[in-house]
């Protein structure tokens, strides 16, 4: 049976025990003094055996589908010639591939290599011994846990606790899958950069000023080794995070000023929400936008004042990368300029200062922890932006601070790295997760020392 | 004196002063409405760029069905009928129509008025109906994308021959078809009904919106319980001052600003290359976007679920209801308003979410429409990015259409969320 026709005939059984387990207790009960004497309400007991019999079941279902391949990949692999086994291990991924393709496309006669034909079929068999055995196990897993449960319930069998037990530890696991997603990030960018710094030295990735991942395809072929030097990768993306701040950050604050401070309650009703929409956007609209509208734009003014700008220019991106951020800064800045207490502001007037005066020399100063966190915020949000980068800045690692010229970006290159088509072992797919690694620690960073900087600043007014 | 003297000087000072607070205010309004002018241009370009392709240009051509020229008749078999050449009989009415053209290129281009799919219409016809062999019928067909984009008045016929798509043989042919009433823009079907396409007039978004429809249903079924369980265990049983309960705190408000192309990497590392999950399907899809959405549900889901009044689960104890019978009888429901409004704008920014989807194959070109969440699919937001990397003119025009079906879906999803909010807000 496929996974989901297990899955499906599964939950029709777990229907069937809750209604045995229910009718089981009342059946019980009658014996002697009736439904008072139960300890739990009746459908408890259904709730127990129903998880008796689908706990077991699912976690054997799930362990089993997760390992299934790779158990029966390495069966076939020893199921080979010792001499192919003896190969290199990218050949050998080839071969197996191959028999795998074979085997699912189910044209194995016609396949002339004979190795590959008794692999493919001996795939094919170990494939349909495993299905067949997961059912069963399965099935006999959630029958026995079934009948296990139906047996044990007696009117004083505890059910509820038994299933509120069950319950909360249900809700400390999901609890817990946030840690399991940091963990899995953590683990899957380290291990793979680990692979690549085996073969390019984290010095010449770190400190290289190169970056052209191409690799040859034969090793006598031209500059087939590949740099990866990162150095211009990160200082396109600063470049064009540094552009993209230098827009959003006075706009978005002033908004935030003007709408915290000065504008009547229907103008801010109306006008955050507003703002707001900047954000909803999805981030393959502003990079559309970027490409097809700010850069020729950006490109024409240059012409028409006699400068050259790329087409794919950095300033085009970071303009962009600019307006998706504004009511980010503006509704973080918004947030900590309404904490300010309302006593400074009043000191500030008896002294006959006027409502800027007050704003610039005594809101703002107070705000500026908070401000700052918003920024380093907003910052990380634009590091680890991709559309608009992928579509509207360039491809090429250009080292330079000219926001005029074609810049590449982190994500521009993870990207790039990981959409053609090539093996996934090579050095340039591995350079893409080395890249996300650098990603991840620097917006984490980031994002530690602003979300302390706001804490610290809440505390002081609290 | 002394003190009349200062007044003096802070009159003197208060013209600057108010000045100064007047250019302040102003710089204010300014950036809010430089902020809302580029919302404005960006929703101006996206419109107008995208309203026409909700048009499309048919062309009206009479076809003699030719037993001699398809080399079948109504008595052939299906397969028969299945593989015979309509194209040449859309070809021959071509001919017909405009006589002596010669020339390879100048005959590719007359071929090219009417799209490829025509002889796909004719066959269908024909297979559902076999007696039309031999008789004479006259189809609307799609027209090639160079004919729409001019019947749209994207092409200046004034610029130099050589500057531009379509030559001036080509527009004689267009105006004799103008003149016979035989070209019409009618609204765009294909648009909602077809998949994805090389040929940019037989390109629609099904295949996206059912992708994204499952990526969606495959995220809210498995981020919705995880978020909600998640939610309530850290507000109403976590233990305080634990480091457990600490560590997941301070990883749900990591997660949520991790970079989303991250989100990605993990996909393609721990789904696909570690367990096997097939890629490009809506299951891996809603599997990354679901450690994505995690963290806005959860956040929302606390926030809905601590604004609860204790009164209300202490009453519930009081009268004997355990913790876990509190929470799912009285907590959760009087919570739930506030949750899904949380589970609608994380379902919403999981359906502009593009980067992450890139890494794990939905990048792929698939022209079938999906029917289940393990078929190959692409989803509206990657569509975008695909169709917006087209060189063909009538792509970018494609491209601004899709971005407004997708806006449209979103504002929908954001809508239903403010109505829940205003409809079920309760002030305890």
């Amino acid at each position: 049976m496929p996974t989901q026709t297990i899955l499906i005939t599964l939950i029709a059984l777990l229907i069937f025990s809750y209604f045995i387990g229910h009718k089981r207790s009342i059946a019980v009960s009658s014996l002697d003094k009736g439904r008072r004497n139960l300890h739990s309400r009746p459908h408890y007991y259904g709730y127990m055996v129903a998880i008796w019999a689908g706990i077991p079941a699912l976690l054997i279902l799930m362990l089993w589908s997760a390992f299934n391949s790779s158990i029966i990949t390495s069966l076939t692999v020893s199921g080979l010639p010792d001499t192919l086994q003896a190969e290199s291990k990218d050949t050998l991924g080839l071969i197996i591939n191959e028999v795998k393709n074979l085997a699912v496309s189910g044209q194995i006669a016609e396949e002339t290599d004979a190795v590959k034909r008794d692999a493919a079929y001996n795939y094919q068999r170990l494939q349909s011994i495993s299905t067949l055995a997961k059912t069963v196990v399965v099935f006999v897993a959630a029958l026995l846990g079934m009948l296990f449960a139906w047996r044990l319930i007696n009117p004083e069998l505890r059910a509820r606790n038994k299933v509120e037990t069950v319950v909360r530890w249900g809700m400390i696991i999901c609890a817990s899958i946030a840690i399991l997603t940091t963990v899995g990030i953590v683990f899957s960018v380290l291990f793979e950069s680990i692979r690549f710094f085996e073969s390019v030295p984290a010095s010449d990735f770190l400190f290289g000023t190169k970056w052209s991942p191409q690799t040859s395809i034969r090793t006598d072929q031209v500059g087939s080794s590949g740099s990866f030097g990162a150095i211009p990768l990160f200082v396109g993306t600063l470049l064009i995070s540094v552009i993209a701040l230098v827009i959003a950050v006075p706009l978005g604050l002033m908004s935030a000023i003007y709408l915290s401070e000065y504008s009547s309650r229907r103008v801010r009703s109306f006008a955050k929400p507003t703002l707001e929409i900047l954000a909803g956007i999805p981030t393959v609209v502003y990079g559309f936008f970027a490409a097809l509208t700010v850069a020729p734009f950006l490109r024409d003014l240059g012409e028409s004042i006699g400068l050259s700008v790329a087409s794919e220019s950095a300033l085009a991106a970071g303009v962009v990368m600019g307006i998706m951020i504004i009511p980010f800064v503006s509704s973080l800045s918004d947030d900590v300029i309404s904490a300010v207490p309302q006593a400074m502001r009043d000191g500030s007037y008896g002294m006959g200062a006027t409502k800027s005066e007050t704003i610039r020399q005594v809101v703002i100063p107070a705000a500026l922890p908070g401000i700052v966190g918003g920024v380093l915020l907003a910052a990380s949000r634009a590091i680890g932006e991709t559309m608009i980068v992928v579509m509207a800045a360039g491809l090429s690692a250009n080292l330079t601070v000219n926001p005029l010229e074609a810049v590449t970006t982190v994500t521009v290159q993870i990207v790039t790295l990981l959409t053609g088509d090539q093996e996934f072992d090579s050095p340039k797919t591995l350079a893409a997760f080395a890249l996300g690694l650098g990603l991840f620690v620097i917006t984490l960073l980031l994002n530690f020392v602003a979300l302390q900087i706001i804490r610290k600043y809440r505390e002081q007014y609290e | 004196m002394s003190n009349s003297n200062s007044t003096e000087i802070i009159r003197a000072g208060l013209k600057k002063r108010y000045a100064r607070e007047k250019r302040f205010r102003l710089f204010g309004i300014a950036s809010l409405m430089i902020s809302f002018a580029f919302l404005l241009v960006l929703l101006f370009t996206i419109v107008s760029k995208g309203w026409p392709a909700f048009q499309q240009t048919y062309v009206k051509l009479d076809i003699e069905l030719d037993e001699s020229v398809l080399k079948v008749n109504s008595n052939s078999d299906e397969d028969a009928l299945y593989s015979a050449n309509y194209q040449k009989v859309v070809r021959a009415s071509l001919n017909k129509m405009f006589p002596g053209v010669s020339g390879r290129k100048k005959k590719r281009d007359l071929r090219n008025i009417v799209s490829n799919s025509a002889a796909y219409t004719i066959r269908d016809d024909v297979l559902a109906e076999p007696k039309l062999l031999g008789t004479k019928q006259t189809y609307w067909f799609l027209a090639k994308d160079d004919i729409d984009v001019f019947m749209k008045g994207k092409i200046d016929r004034n610029l130099p021959e050589d500057e531009r798509r379509l030559k001036d043989y080509q527009f004689e042919w267009i105006d004799k078809l103008i003149e016979e009433d035989r070209l019409e823009k009618r609204f765009n079907t294909v648009l909602f009904s077809n998949g994805d396409s090389r040929e940019p007039e037989q390109a629609g978004m099904k295949g996206a919106i059912m992708g994204s429809l499952f990526t969606m249903l495959v995220t809210l079924m498995l981020s919705f319980p995880i978020a909600v369980a998640a939610a309530a265990y850290l507000e109403e049983f976590a233990p305080q001052n634990n480091k457990w309960v600490d560590i997941i705190e301070i990883n749900i408000n990591n997660l949520a600003a991790v970079p989303s192309i991250v989100f990605g990497l993990l996909g393609l590392a721990v789904y696909i290359n570690y367990f096997g999950v097939p890629r490009s399907t809506p299951l891996i899809g809603g599997l990354v976007l679901t450690l994505m959405t995690l963290p806005t549900i959860i956040i929302a889901s606390r926030a809905a679920i601590k604004s609860v009044p204790p009164s209300i689960k202490e009453a519930a104890i009081g009268l004997g209801a355990s913790r876990v019978q509190t929470l799912f009888q009285h907590t959760l429901p009087l919570a739930m308003p506030g949750i899904l409004t949380g589970t609608i704008i994380g379902m919403a920014q999981a359906l502009g979410e593009t980067a992450p989807l890139l890494m794990i194959g939905m990048i792929a070109f698939v022209a079938e429409v999906p029917t289940g969440v393990l078929d190959p699919s692409t989803v509206m937001p990657v569509q975008i990015y695909l169709w917006s990397d087209s060189p063909e003119r009538a792509f970018t025009e494609r491209t601004s259409a899709a971005i407004m079906v997708l806006l449209g879906f979103l504002v929908a999803m954001n809508l239903i969320a403010i109505m829940l909010r205003k409809k079920f807000e309760r002030r305890w």
